[in-house]
């Protein structure tokens, strides 16, 4: 599902390779297998994040995602693998012209799905989410928690295999952190492979789980 | 109460190119544009149907100049002038001579002479027009065998002028194209500064619907699509703009193509929209659809080259 073999990566920056941010990560996600990801701030887990949700390719190593090699991958093969995974943002990354259902329907118009299958996929999305009466507002009008279940409808509506979170809960107060922690458990459940980056110690002692802990750009523990 | 959600709809803009002002002004920069290649384009085909004017007027001509016309010929019976006539008339490749009355000669004298010329008692060369066929004759053999019947005749061909004419011509033409070809290479890089602008304005739209799973050709078709559009406008703009100036050069250019004021009904503003040739009724709606493909294959190119940085 997912796998690191070794792998290192550094940040290009005006055509020169700047210093390595992770350093030989080696560790396996099983297909449907929930893990958490810990450490603190610049430890690298965002940098571990945009490998897996393909913004990055690895510097050395191997990784695997979704069965493609993706050091190895042609530009052209990255799209439609992008479209099996499901990230949410800290900072949600929505589309600020685009209504909840326009910003929602987006995964599915670019993969896409005929538009009356669409209506009724992110309809059915935001009922979940409960934000089916702010389908037309636009995310400027809607609080930071109500975004944040946006950005999450958009990540799940196309139904992916591999769901990526970084620090879902940080704009949520507990009780819609706890549904959210419910609605990623579910998706667990139906057969999603989930991986979600947080130092909210209190929501990993709430939902125990397996962890990847990060420090300084090496794996420091896998459990 | 909110509008129901219709089914399909048209124009999706989740990259929010419609609201980028960076190509507001693309369709009257286009539109210049494509009024400059308007005028080029009615240039060359001007120059064109000019020098194929004159060639099929005085292509298949000569002049003859017998001076003393009237005098015994040299090596036959009969004037200088009749042995001449009758020469030419029996050489392959002549399609008709005839020489010129006293009135059509006093009438080709009299910007020189004034009108009085016939009582000047002037000794007046004969002069013969002849008409060629396509193949012609052979001119230097021609002309030797009049010199020696009528020593002194001049045989003046209009060919010279001709080809410096359509020397001329090509030379009109070659320095339209050239223009055209510059018109259509700084259009391009107006559409691809409009669409860099546009890129770097709505770089962030683009990282998340590229990192949602959009290929290079789904967001470029989004800005190919709009400038198309844009240049579209701007090139019928253009046309429709070229249109008064064009019929005015083309009024002016009339006389020039064999027709006077008041010699022919049709030369009045009524038939002035036939004054254009046929062709550039054909080439200024070609503006629009130039225009089109410029903008279209630019945008593709430059954001296509642009998106090459994500990976």
């Amino acid at each position: 599902m997912v796998r690191f073999d070794h792998v290192g990566l550094q940040y290009e920056s005006g055509g020169r390779s700047g210093p390595e941010v992770l350093h030989d990560l080696t560790f396996s996600v099983p297909e449907g297998g929930f893990r958490w990801l810990i450490g603190h701030s610049g430890a690298g887990k965002s940098s571990l994040l945009r490998l897996m949700y393909l913004a990055a390719r690895p510097s050395r190593g191997k990784l695997t995602v979704l069965g493609t090699d993706i050091g190895a991958a042609e530009r052209r093969a990255l799209p439609r693998l992008r479209r099996r995974i499901g990230v949410v943002f800290q900072d949600f990354r929505l589309l600020p012209h685009l209504s909840a259902f326009d910003n929602v329907a987006l995964p599915l118009r670019i993969g896409g799905r005929p538009e009356g299958q669409i209506r009724a996929d992110v309809q059915e999305m935001l009922r979940w989410v409960g934000l089916a009466p702010k389908a037309e507002v636009l995310p400027a009008e809607m609080s930071g928690g109500e975004q944040q279940r946006v950005a999450i409808a958009r990540a799940v509506v196309g139904r992916p295999s591999l769901l990526l979170a970084d620090e879902p809960t940080g704009n949520l107060d507990d009780a819609q952190a706890a549904r959210l922690m419910q609605l990623l458990r579910e998706l667990n459940r139906l057969g999603t492979t989930v991986i979600v980056a947080t130092h909210n110690d209190f929501l990993v002692d709430r939902h125990p789980a397996p962890a990847l802990l990060l420090d300084h750009g090496r794996l420091i523990g896998d459990a | 109460m909110r509008e129901p959600r219709p089914l399909r709809r048209a124009r999706f803009d989740d990259l929010g190119l419609r609201r980028a002002l960076s190509d507001r002004m693309l369709p009257f920069m286009v539109a210049a544009m494509a009024f400059l290649a308007a005028l080029a384009l009615a240039g060359s085909l001007a120059a064109a149907s000019l020098a194929r004017h004159w060639q099929e007027g005085a292509a298949a001509a000569l002049t003859v100049q017998v001076p003393r016309p009237k005098a015994p010929a040299e090596t036959h019976d009969g004037t200088r002038q009749d042995r001449v006539l009758l020469l030419i008339q029996g050489t392959p490749g002549i399609a008709e001579a005839r020489a010129l009355n006293d009135d059509e000669l006093a009438e080709l004298l009299r910007p020189w002479l004034g009108s009085g010329v016939e009582r000047l008692s002037l000794p007046l060369p004969a002069v013969i027009d002849v008409r060629l066929t396509a193949s012609g004759p052979d001119l230097a053999a021609l002309t030797a065998r009049l010199a020696a019947v009528a020593p002194g005749t001049q045989v003046e061909s209009h060919g010279i002028w001709l080809r410096r004419l359509s020397a001329l011509a090509r030379s009109l033409q070659a320095c339209a194209a050239l223009a055209l070809l510059v018109v259509a290479a700084v259009a391009a890089s107006v559409v691809a500064v409009a669409t860099r602008a546009g890129l770097a304005a709505r770089r962030q739209s683009i990282e998340i619907v590229h990192g949602l799973g959009a290929t290079d050709g789904y967001i470029a078709g989004r800005f190919a699509r709009r400038a198309t559009g844009s240049a579209a406008l701007g090139g019928a703009l253009g046309a429709i703009a070229a249109m008064p100036v064009l019929l005015a050069l083309a009024h002016l250019a009339r006389p020039f193509a064999g027709l006077q004021p008041g010699s022919d009904p049709g030369y009045d503003t009524t038939s002035l929209l036939g004054a254009l040739p046929g062709a550039l009724w054909l080439l200024l709606p070609a503006l629009p659809a130039g225009a089109a493909l410029i903008g279209f294959l630019t945008a593709q190119g430059t954001v296509r080259r642009w998106l090459r940085r994500l990976p």
